[in-house]
């Protein structure tokens, strides 16, 4: 047998029907739906007297527009009320489990699924967003569709697709300290652009991918849309099972070792061929902060805002002008000197217990600088937030001036009350910076959780490599 | 849907790269339970200035581009967010199709969905249609998907490539879920053979409905 990608043992597992000429019929292990992307697919299914076909496969949660404050107090924004009126409806009528607002296990859709153990190595997974490639790092097949799709997966539990071209994204080396997940991402998508991953599907190796964590890894995989591949993914192995052991929808005990040897399974074979490779050296990153309107548009910290004219296409030359314009920034500038108003640390991307740490860790005994006019933190989930509170990083971030908030997607997307006024200028560790993504006008600068902690803390970027290696690790 | 043969339109040219959804539907038109009326909203914060007063900086809002329904554009049209309001939304303004060098993945998909042809064509030929769409008042571009091919009064024919199967779907305006659940037997002697169980061995606080069929 001819060798297979990991890509290619999934989606041949998955094949429910395969014709030349035609996409293939392919199953869905696991659909994750939110309140945004779901109420015009279960009016599809009414109008058309369908039904869900795996309601036991189906998880639903509410997380882009809920509160990040007290959830005791009634909902002012009627739209957003009437989104999560429509998702418990929805749920009750065709019979699918919900995560609500008030769920001690509530949290960001790409967060809980992992968290408790739904997510799994050689699914498939999709859900009607297009950050689900977050659960990839896992060994799964997991990428975002669009609400006719979350239609057809909810009635068929399948979907129609046809076969991608795979990219090969090695990071090889060690990760310097003070260099975290995000730094490696961000640093792919600055090499190989927005668009560099489009038709592909990334699977990430390489001694920098396999030292990371999970949340890590998770961190990776998530922002791989932003490099346009619809799906990112890491071969299961000993840190992944241990990371899923003892999780409330893993299978225990024999059951357990039996689904480990299976993942075991899951890895791409020596001398299968990838469309594309792309390499990097993990020891050449440095800290990542994007300057523009897109993630694409991101430099080290030591580096300065690009000149329009450096670029050679006409077309990137355009955008450059029109995002230094946007972001209110001179071309020369060097990073550092950009100062920040607010610090959002949250988001599918960035805010896991690991994340929550690494900030803490960093601010522990300090203060945010007098001209931040707020500092969040908004853990991805409510599991996430308690063992934050267990190990007492509430109280170092309060101390340190940083508002302790409740779970939720919160000022990454700014559907709740959670937005950056126009103008103002964000350290975040979220996944876009795309003009009025956190706010009508607002600035974004996509960083890590420690780069984000640091900006607060000095009031403008600043190179966390220069802090001892403790402080930062 | 709507089935997608032949249009000939006026082409309204947006010279940006990268365009991505968050600027077709920005986040707080989101929160709708249907999938009608967005056509107002699109390219929402570049289209009005604040009071909903149109921007007449913004190139759809050029009294020359009035009624415009193919859209010329450039690289990697419709990044970022899934959200399947950005053709919603197009489609609702009036355009019928798109024009413009890549798409991104979602977005390309979503538009079949929508009976929105989002046809590929080379940067040069883009870069042609751009130069013609802007000297040119009321230029306009008749698309034939049968034959694949973008044409205008002056005698320019431009081929383009399409999955055939995404043309059928266009061409007979197919409902997906339709022609999948023919194949519904198939479906469940998949799941005979592939568990795909969802077992909680933990209680997690989760409203567990039971379907109600």
């Amino acid at each position: 047998m001819s060798p297979k990608t990991l890509y290619q043992k999934i989606w041949d597992s998955h094949l429910v029907r395969e014709e030349a000429g035609q996409p293939s019929i392919i199953y869905i292990d696991r659909h994750l739906i939110h309140e945004g992307t779901s109420p015009q697919a279960f009016a599809g299914l009414r109008a058309e007297r369908r039904k869900v076909r795996r309601p036991d496969l189906t998880f639903a949660v509410m997380d882009h527009s809920v509160s990040t404050t007290d959830r005791t107090l009634p909902i002012l924004d009627q739209d957003a009320k009437l989104q999560f009126d429509a998702l418990e409806k929805n749920c009750r009528e065709f019979g699918v489990r919900l995560f609500d607002m008030h769920s001690k296990n509530q949290g960001i859709v790409h967060i809980i699924g992992p968290e408790l153990g739904i997510t799994q190595p050689g699914q498939t997974i999709v859900c009607g967003d297009s950050h689900t490639s977050t659960h990839g790092a896992f060994g799964t097949l997991a990428f975002g569709i669009g609400t006719s799709e979350v239609e057809h997966v909810l009635a068929t539990q399948c979907l129609v697709q046809s076969r991608s071209k795979t990219m090969n994204i090695i990071v090889n080396g060690k990760r310097p300290h003070g260099v975290t997940a995000k730094d490696i991402i961000l640093a792919i998508i600055g090499k190989i652009g927005i668009g560099g991953g489009t038709a592909h599907v990334a699977e990430y190796s390489g001694q920098a991918i396999r030292e990371l964590s999970m949340d890590g890894r998770m961190t990776v995989c998530n922002m791989t849309i932003e490099g346009g591949a619809r799906a990112g993914m890491i071969a299961p192995d000993e840190t992944t099972f241990a990371y899923l052991e003892g999780r409330p929808f893993v299978p225990r005990g024999k059951a357990f070792e039996e689904a480990v040897d299976r993942w075991k399974q899951l890895k791409t074979d020596d001398g299968a061929k990838f469309d594309t490779t792309i390499e990097l050296q993990a020891e050449k990153i440095a800290p990542q902060v994007t300057w523009g309107t897109n993630p694409g548009m991101v430099t080290g910290v030591t580096d300065r805002v690009p000149d329009p004219g450096s670029f050679t296409d006409l077309n990137d030359q355009k955008a450059t002008e029109r995002a230094l314009v946007y972001m209110g920034l001179k071309a020369g500038t060097p990073i550092v000197d950009i100062p920040v108003d607010r610090v959002f640390i949250g988001s599918c991307t960035n805010s896991r217990i690991d994340d929550l740490r690494a900030a803490a860790h960093f601010v522990e005994g300090k203060h945010i600088a007098r001209s931040i006019k707020q500092a969040l933190i908004v853990p991805g989930s409510r599991g996430i937030k308690a063992q934050a509170e267990k190990e007492g990083l509430d109280k170092i971030f309060r101390e340190a001036g940083f508002e302790w908030r409740d779970a939720g997607c919160s000022m990454c997307i700014g559907m709740n009350a959670d937005v950056l006024p126009p103008h103002e200028r964000s350290a975040s560790t979220s996944n876009r910076n795309f003009e009025g993504r956190q706010g009508k006008d607002s600035r974004t600068h996509l960083v890590s959780p420690v780069m984000a902690a640091a900006a607060a803390i000095a009031g403008h970027f600043v190179d966390v490599r220069k802090f001892a290696v403790e402080s930062v690790e | 849907m709507k089935p997608f043969i032949t249009h000939t339109g006026l082409v309204a040219p947006l010279d940006r790269v990268n365009v991505d959804t968050d600027q077709m539907v920005p986040k707080q038109f989101l929160k709708a339970l249907t999938r009608q009326g967005f056509g107002r909203i699109l390219f929402y914060d570049w289209r009005y200035l604040p009071g909903e007063k149109p921007n007449p900086q913004f190139v759809l809002n050029f009294p020359r581009y009035k009624g415009a329904s193919v859209l010329l554009a450039r690289a990697n049209f419709g990044c970022g967010s899934s959200r399947e309001h950005a053709p919603w939304a197009i489609g609702d303004y009036g355009f019928r199709v798109i024009l413009a060098p890549s798409y991104a993945d979602i977005f390309y998909n979503n538009c079949f969905k929508n009976g929105i042809l989002p046809a590929e064509l080379t940067e040069q030929q883009i870069e042609e249609l751009f130069k013609r769409a802007e000297k040119e008042e009321g230029y306009s571009l008749s698309i034939d998907l049968p034959n694949q091919t973008v044409s205008d009064n002056h005698g320019l024919t431009y081929k383009f490539e399409i999955a055939p199967s995404r043309k059928e779907v266009l061409l007979q305006g197919l409902d997906d879920i339709g022609t999948t659940l023919k194949h519904e037997p198939e479906i469940t002697a998949y799941e005979k053979t592939h568990a795909a169980t969802a077992t909680m061995f933990d209680a997690v606080d989760v409203k567990n409905y039971s379907p109600a069929h």
